[in-house]
């Protein structure tokens, strides 16, 4: 090996002599601009990513198209005498909606456990920046893979007799994009603790099951008994499943009967919980565990 | 090479305070020392993995760290990228301290570490564009400087490549690449050729010989490899979380004065004894040979052979080499061993040999 101090000596393979001018970049001192652009690659990578995970998309797919189309159409019959004409599919349609979004959300904060397992996390951990543009960066991301992959279900509604109509979809996609913040919000805090992959993902599923089940997503919520109507009011997905349920059900023209059995709306001691309120829960919360995940990975090494 | 923007007042911290380092500070002004250690200690509960180091390493030099595994050489990496916070002592890198201007250090740095940090989902463009980003390098400069600091490890042509499918030297030659894209003042390199194939880590040292003379930077790195460390300016032995000894590997090697000879015989007991008794010379054996120090090895042998009694064991091989750094690091080591007699100490010796080879 040569030892002398030749500029650009072609010892590697693709070393050009030419190149012998630097060209130096200067980095800046921190500012909002250089949080704002860190926020945003965060952001830009979870996209790329997504993109680049066909069998992700595929897969996170299954378990909503499930629920819609075997298990609804395997309990319609059941289920006729109860929905006054209603098919069962369309019922449950706006829960597998939040479905569908949630799992994709779930499945983006637990990237951040395999970043840590696989080194990348450092990366971003000794950057110039501050620990709450990477998870609010990383936040965001989840939020719109995950919206993205509801979309995909949003396509559907014709197959279940929802009508397409552009302020159905926009008030779902809001909606969603609400949802998937608050649920990568609630996996990045989880993740913040957990390093192990196998605990992260037992975890999520023993908190995202009975949410989801408890959620109503799969029932109407009036008329439970006392402990389940209450188990529901707490579950804070409740709030999510809720307005969805009464935004498809607005473009639908069903019977009025139908709608009181199926949208009776979520009440706390009779009062009808609008539902601006409802999703101003479901915003407070997800805003809360994103502190809390700040704070954590603040504090992280 | 004269950059307009770089700052050139940085502090002037003085001739660097050297523990254990007999050599007089020479009168020439020294550059600003890039890294400036003062008395740094790590505390984890119990265990003291760096125990009050202290050292400078000056601008634009290639500054190794070497010792055995656990010595605490990542450990101190870690305390001067900011990312592991000091028990005692201060630090400053690129004229700023670590503790209380940990942005700032962190903007003038560049970290490769042990084991890898880019995404392998994404190209090698994508992982040092993300990089550019999150440093908050100007728009408009980032696409030349990727260029170049791709062309310089060889994967330009390869940018468009998911990680993934690049093999174990490539995915460190494009950290090192990543690194550089800021245009660090100090590039760390925490065992950058660790888990190589020879080869590719001939090519690795090629890059980080080449980026001496190409950028404006001080490179900081450790390794536990002895061969390695030759092609540091100056190299610190680290050992139980202390400085050994800091100096130029030639001094260090001058310092040890000897030449290895080994000789393989049927009964190293008695050859030890016999070379005791007749030569006066004090004889371990190591590496499955028994081993000694001579100022002149060539002129030692015929002689050895001359007055080996027949009665003492035949000497079926004989070597002789020139002081490596190994050597030098069995010499700095070995008398504490010797002293201490401690069998935990032994092993950590053994250990750290054979990482060596």
């Amino acid at each position: 090996m040569a030892t002398d101090t030749k500029p650009a000596p072609a010892s590697g393979p693709a070393a050009p002599a030419a190149v012998h001018q630097l060209a130096h970049v200067r980095v800046p001192t921190r500012s909002t601009r250089s949080e704002l652009r860190a926020i945003k690659v965060v952001w830009k990578r979870e996209l790329i990513r997504f993109s680049r995970d066909r069998l992700r998309i595929a897969t996170s797919l299954m378990q909503p198209f499930l629920f819609l189309f075997v298990l609804g159409t395997g309990l319609s019959s059941l289920a006729s005498a109860g929905t006054h004409g209603v098919n069962l599919r369309t019922f449950v349609y706006p829960g597998v909606l939040c479905m569908a979004v949630m799992f994709t959300a779930m499945f983006s904060a637990a990237s951040l456990v395999w970043d840590r397992e696989f080194g990348f996390l450092r990366e971003m951990m000794v950057a110039p920046v501050r620990r709450s543009s990477l998870v609010l960066g990383k936040c965001l991301g989840g939020a719109t893979v995950a919206s993205f992959q509801g979309v995909i279900v949003l396509c559907l509604a014709g197959l279940v007799g929802v009508p397409y109509d552009l302020g159905l979809i926009l008030d779902v996609f809001a909606l969603q994009l609400l949802l998937a913040f608050a649920i990568t919000a609630f996996g990045v805090m989880v993740a913040a603790r957990i390093t192990q992959m196998q605990s992260f993902m037992a975890l999520m599923q023993m908190a995202i099951m009975p949410m989801y089940f408890l959620s109503g997503a799969l029932f109407p919520v009036s008329g439970l008994p006392r402990w389940l109507a209450i188990l529901n009011r707490l579950d804070p997905l409740t709030y999510a499943v809720d307005p969805m349920r009464r935004a498809v059900f607005a473009h639908l023209n069903i019977s009025a009967a139908a709608r009181t059995a199926l949208d009776p709306g979520v009440t706390w001691w009779s009062w009808h919980v609008p539902g601006l309120v409802e999703a101003g829960v479901v915003a407070v919360l997800g805003l809360v565990m994103l502190a809390i995940a700040i704070v954590q990975f603040g504090r992280a090494e | 090479m004269p950059i307009p923007w770089r700052r050139t007042a940085e502090p002037n911290l003085g001739p660097p305070d050297l523990p254990r380092l007999n050599k007089p500070d020479p009168p020439t002004p020294q550059p600003a020392a890039a890294v400036q250690v003062n008395g740094l200690v790590k505390r984890y509960d119990e265990v003291e993995a760096v125990r009050g180091i202290q050292f400078a390493v000056r601008s634009g030099e290639i500054f190794g760290f070497l010792g055995p595994n656990g010595a605490g050489k990542s450990t101190t990496i870690n305390m001067l990228c900011t990312l592991v916070r000091p028990s005692a002592g201060s630090a400053m890198v690129a004229g700023h301290d670590v503790i209380g201007e940990r942005d700032e250090v962190r903007r003038n740095i560049g970290l490769v570490f042990q084991d890898t940090t880019l995404d392998g989902y994404m190209t090698a463009e994508q992982n040092l564009r993300l990089h550019a980003e999150l440093y908050g390098v100007p728009r408009d400069g980032v696409g030349e400087r990727m260029r170049q600091v791709m062309e310089m490890v060889g994967l330009w042509e390869r940018r468009g490549s998911l990680v993934n499918t690049f093999s174990g030297g490539m995915k460190r030659r494009l950290e090192i690449a990543r690194g550089l894209l800021h245009s660090p003042r100090v590039l760390f390199l925490d065992e950058p050729t660790v888990g190589l194939d020879p080869q590719t880590r001939s090519s690795i040292w090629s890059y980080i010989r080449e980026l001496k003379t190409r950028e404006d930077i001080t490179i900081f790195l450790t390794t536990h490899y002895m061969d390695e460390a030759e092609y540091c300016d100056r190299i610190a032995i680290m050992d139980q979380g202390r400085i050994i000894v800091l100096d130029t590997p030639e001094a260090l090697k001058a310092k040890v004065g000897h030449d290895r000879v080994q000789i393989q015989t049927d009964d190293d007991a008695a050859a030890i004894v016999a070379l005791r008794e007749r030569f006066q010379i004090e004889a371990t054996v190591a590496e499955g040979a028994v081993t000694f120090g001579v100022p002149a090895g060539e002129h030692f042998v015929p002689r050895l052979f001359d007055e080996w009694d027949p009665a003492h064991p035949p000497i079926r091989a004989v070597s002789v080499s020139r002081p490596s750094l190994d050597d030098v690091f069995m010499s700095y080591t070995g008398t504490t061993i010797r002293d201490a007699e401690d069998s935990q100490l032994d092993t950590r010796r053994n250990f750290a040999r054979m990482m060596s080879r």
